[in-house]
């Protein structure tokens, strides 16, 4: 080994820890653009993948009752490839060791057993017998849920009847990704189902002989997907069709599609302030390092080695450092991403994960790490490198200060010179101060747009569940009923207030944006399920228009007081022009609404419901549960607290598992930036701290000369950060906000607090770390060494 | 002259490192400094000077042997206590002036009358220092002879009882040197204050009232100057 290449190996040893929190810093940028990038790929691609090997259909609708003769109207289409008509369900299940009563949503295969679209992947045993009307198949988190294996047997409820069910396997489905039940939020293995079971159980048990209610196409590759909706539209209206879509309103493909959203939205924002914080970081730093050098490359200069070898060592140098970081960064990257894929997996039911990395984050970092590192490298060597070998060698004169407005404040403050020290060494070097400043801004900033996502959920909860609603469960009805149904519920065991609902699913238009959502009417004087003004207080629901929620507003590009139309999907098929009446803020769904009064004098019927929400005494839950399973007018029930319960416990493990990611990696930021700071202040002062040492001043006195300068910079930084964190929360809280949630901006102070804290105590540990090692140097040997 | 020692010190020896590649730069110094002497330490690089000096100075501690200053034996006593040994009564001047760079003339030396106990104002202490007219400048923008005088400045500013000065012409040419040999002698002459200097240069020698030579990590004599010479007369 050249005797150069031998110094660059013990240089590398001999500034170890420094390279390494250079190192640290570097791999934070890489690893969270590796990561971001690798889970979001991982979960696009096995989603695609999934969709495209079982045939995820291109368009869904739904019908009260449709002839099956009509399936080939349909696949007359023009752009149509494919269509499969089902029987689908929803149906409420009394499951052996649950008080409470679960769902299933119940599928048809087709007469002849296998499905051409949306195919269930089997994962044990086989799909039930066309001709064996109580064989059925069960979604695998289900089955395994209530412990069920092919072979086993148990009793449900269906359309009414009790019926002994026998399970012959467990499949997984591209429809079910996401697989929630009805108005709840996050996926209930133990209380929803899906039950695939033969043609002919399903049609007998729900009185559909001959026809259909559920049906899927897939398009001709390059098919516009709205005029085959509007014409699908047109031949179900005869049969109760409630409005067809494409994959945006499907429930599973919407919420994953928002997850990936929300990922990209994060992969987006986060990697590049990540990577640019960095990568100036280390480009000062190495530079700095360089510059610290000088007297060896005069040195080296002097005995013969040209401009450009010595160029060359030093980069290399910096380049190892580079290295480093880039590896621990993909190494980091690369695990992360595994580990989020592997908790999105669970989240999302997939089969199996495709967990091919994306290639280009792995490029754009392993060659834009390096490169920093390089430049800040190049411009210090440049710099030293040109200088004659006498002049390298000698020390470099003092650095010239002038006076300004700290001379001024010094004099009037009457501080001491200790205190002068360090606000002039702040306003002599701008640049510098200026990076520890913005290193410690970035920090704050990163945690502030990460913490802030627990403000959101608390009052994203608060919303949903103190305010809006405040119902014990939800019930809905298989038809919709007269007012007289309400008495009927009021007397279930144990309910102490009952309010009726009613739902039908509209299209909403406004020129040419159009949206299809539900309608949910509302009478007087609501307790139990409330809307929410923008300054989130409940408000009624004023006669003879309808109200928008914000997002929904915003997507049909409506204000208050613009007529909209509303095409009603269901019963008399008719549109009316109708004023937008108020705009209000929605945490969860896009629901729009209207006065009962007005929407049951447009449809010209007497008022009905579809939906009763009940506060119950909770002592008699068990009681009315029981009651709510062997009603068979009820064809479905949500229990609010489960919800609630659930929503907790799923926030706190995905959501906030990514929060938690980012937030450590802004810490390691501030960490990298004050230590490295620290270091370069104390390798380029050694000298003129020690000397303070040598006039008497004390370990703590001259400390504080190193800890005071790092600290106020990073102290200015902290309000700095705390602005740009309120920023990178709006942004992120905009860009995340979608259909289904709104997340609110709102960053409470104890997050400020804690974000300030949290970069002012790592930033003071990594300060004193680099203290200590002033304290232990040598006061003779220190003088010994030139300026 | 009074004989009032300021610094004893009794077989001091110093070893730098252990085994075979331990380095014995002092071997047993007996010495002693008196109030208001000025000594030159003369010696060949190696000879023990420096160490000697971070020794007297609190900078250092003996490796064996005893320090004492006035009555207080330093070699026993604690960091803190040589910190505030060092603050009250020793004033250093290094080769290279080891000033703060972002502190004008003025600040330099008030960094030291700020924490002394019964100091001069820093304006004194330059005008002692022959710097009146240069006070608000900032070391890049003075010559070396100037940075020099501010160092002896902020030396004296505490009114120390002992100057220790290490090369303090040393990296100086012959006139800017002299103006600094003339700051000291004025110093030892109008405060009394004990000063001693290394230097390299035998010429100095005679401005002083001792000559002490150092050789191998010993005191090989020591000669008292009949007649001193004034500092504009050394020759280089």
């Amino acid at each position: 080994m050249r005797a150069l290449d031998r110094k660059l190996m013990r240089d590398l040893r001999r500034i170890w820890a420094q390279a390494l929190a250079i190192a640290l810093v570097m791999a934070c940028g890489v690893s969270v653009l590796v990561l971001a990038h690798g889970s979001l790929h991982t979960l696009a691609e096995t989603r695609d993948t999934y969709y495209e090997r079982n045939r995820f259909a291109d368009i869904f609708a739904g019908a009260v009752r449709a002839p099956e003769a009509l399936a080939a109207d349909i696949a007359g289409i023009g752009g149509v490839a494919q269509v499969e008509t089902r029987i689908a369900e929803h149906m409420i299940l009394d499951m052996p060791g649950m008080v409470e009563p679960g769902m299933a949503r119940v599928f048809s295969l087709p007469a002849d057993g296998a499905p051409v679209l949306n195919v269930p992947l089997l994962r044990q045993g086989r799909l039930p017998d066309p001709l064996s009307p109580d064989e059925v198949a069960l979604s695998e988190p289900f089955a395994d849920a209530h412990g069920l294996r092919p072979g086993d047997g148990f009793s449900a409820i269906m359309g009414g009847r009790l019926r002994d069910l026998r399970v012959t396997g467990t499949v997984l489905s591209p429809e079910y990704i996401y697989t929630i039940g009805p108005a709840t939020l996050f996926p209930d293995d133990r209380r929803f189902g899906l039950f695939w079971m033969s043609h002919a159980g399903t049609a007998a048990a729900f009185d559909l002989d001959g026809a259909f209610n559920d049906l899927a196409l897939r398009l001709v590759p390059g098919t516009d997907p709205a005029p085959v909706i509007a014409a699908l539209d047109d031949l179900l209206a005869p049969y109760g069709g409630t409005g067809a879509h494409g994959r945006d309103r499907q429930t599973s493909h919407a919420f994953l599609q928002q997850e990936l959203d929300q990922i990209a939205t994060l992969a987006r924002i986060m990697p590049p302030v990540f990577f640019i914080v960095s990568a100036f970081l280390v480009n000062m730093v190495v530079g700095r390092l360089v510059t610290l050098e000088r007297q060896q490359i005069g040195l080296l200069k002097a005995v013969g080695y040209s401009t450009g070898e010595v160029a060359a060592h030093y980069l290399k140098l910096s380049a190892g450092i580079g290295l480093g970081g880039v590896l621990i960064g993909w190494g980091a990257g690369w695990w992360l991403a595994d580990a989020l894929a592997r908790l999105y997996g669970e989240y999302f039911r997939f089969p199996y994960l495709i967990g091919q990395a994306a290639f280009w984050p792995y490029a754009v970092s392993g060659g834009l790490a390096p490169a920093t590192v390089l430049a800040g490298a190049m411009r210090a060597v440049w710099a030293t490198a040109r200088l004659s070998p006498a002049v390298a060698m000698s020390p470099p004169a003092p650095p010239a200060f002038s006076r300004g407005m700290v001379d001024a404040a010094g004099q009037r403050l009457r501080l001491r010179q200790t205190t002068m020290m360090i606000l002039r060494s702040v306003t002599r070097w701008p640049g510098r101060a200026s990076v520890t400043l913005l290193g410690t801004a970035a920090s704050v900033a990163v945690l502030v747009g990460s913490l802030f996502f627990y403000d959101a959920v608390e009052v994203m909860m608060d919303e949903m569940f103190t305010l809006s609603n405040r119902q014990h469960l939800s019930l809905t009805l298989t038809t919709a009923q007269t007012r007289g149904a309400l008495i009927d519920a009021r007397n279930l065991p144990g309910v102490l207030d009952v309010e009726g609902g009613y739902t039908l699913p509209v299209r909403l238009m406004n020129g040419p944006r159009e949206k299809l959502v539900a309608l949910e009417a509302r009478g007087e004087g609501a307790e139990l399920v409330r809307v929410l003004d923008r300054r989130g207080r409940a408000v009624g629901i004023p006669p003879g228009g309808v109200v928008l929620p914000q997002l929904l507003a915003q997507e049909i590009g409506a204000g208050a007081g613009d007529l909209i139309g509303v095409e009603f999907m269901a019963e008399t098929r008719e549109t009316h022009v109708l004023p937008v009446a108020a705009i209000i803020r929605q945490t969860l769904g896009e629901a729009a609404y209207i006065h009962e009064d007005t929407l049951f004098s447009l449809l010209r019927q007497a008022p009905r419901v579809n939906r009763i929400n009940l506060m119950a005494d909770t002592a008699e839950l068990p009681a009315l549960y029981a009651q709510v399973k062997a009603t068979p007018a009820i064809g479905g029930v949500a229990l609010w607290s489960e919800v609630q319960a659930q929503f907790r416990r799923e926030i706190d493990e995905s959501l906030m598992t990514v929060v938690f990611i980012y937030a450590l990696l802004g810490i390691l930021i501030a960490v990298g930036v004050i230590y490295n700071a620290a270091r370069i202040q104390l390798a380029e002062r050694t000298h003129e701290l020690v000397s303070l040492r040598v006039l008497g001043f004390t370990r703590a006195e001259v400390g504080f000369v190193l800890v005071g300068e790092i600290m106020l910079l990073a102290v200015i930084g902290l309000p700095v950060g705390l602005a740009a964190g309120y920023g990178l929360a709006a942004l992120t809280a905009g860009q995340m906000s979608s259909q289904m949630f709104e997340i609110p901006l709102v960053v409470s102070g104890p997050t400020y607090a804690w974000s300030a804290i949290i970069v002012f105590v790592s930033a003071l540990i990594s300060v004193l770390m680099v203290r200590r090692r002033l304290d232990r140097v040598d006061l003779v040997s220190a003088l010994k060494q030139k300026e | 002259m009074t004989q009032t020692p300021v610094f004893r010190t009794e077989g001091i020896t110093k070893v730098y490192g252990s085994g075979p590649s331990a380095v014995h730069a002092l071997r047993g110094v007996d010495l002693t400094l008196f109030e208001g002497e000025m000594v030159v330490l003369l010696g060949a690089s190696g000879s023990g000077k420096s160490t000697l000096l971070n020794i007297l100075g609190a900078l250092d501690r003996p490796t064996a042997g005893r320090v004492f200053f006035r009555d207080r034996e330093l070699s026993r006593a604690s960091d803190r206590e040589l910190t505030t040994f060092r603050r009250d009564h020793v004033g250093f001047v290094f080769q290279f002036y080891n000033l703060v760079p972002s502190l004008t003339a003025r600040e330099n030396v008030a960094l030291v009358s700020e924490i002394a106990k019964n100091p001069m104002r820093p304006e004194e202490a330059l005008e002692r220092a022959g710097l009146g007219h240069r006070m608000d400048h900032f070391p890049a923008e003075m010559s070396g002879g100037e940075q020099q005088r501010v160092a002896i400045a902020r030396a004296i500013a505490k009114r120390p009882e002992v100057l220790l000065c290490d090369e303090p012409t040393g990296a100086l040419d012959s006139r800017t040197g002299v103006t600094v040999l003339e700051a000291l002698a004025d110093v030892n002459r109008e405060l009394g204050t004990a000063t001693a200097i290394i230097t390299h240069n035998v010429g100095i020698q005679k401005i002083a009232h001792r000559v002490i030579f150092l050789a191998d990590g010993q005191v090989s004599r020591v000669v008292e100057n009949a007649t001193r010479i004034a500092p504009a007369e050394v020759t280089w």
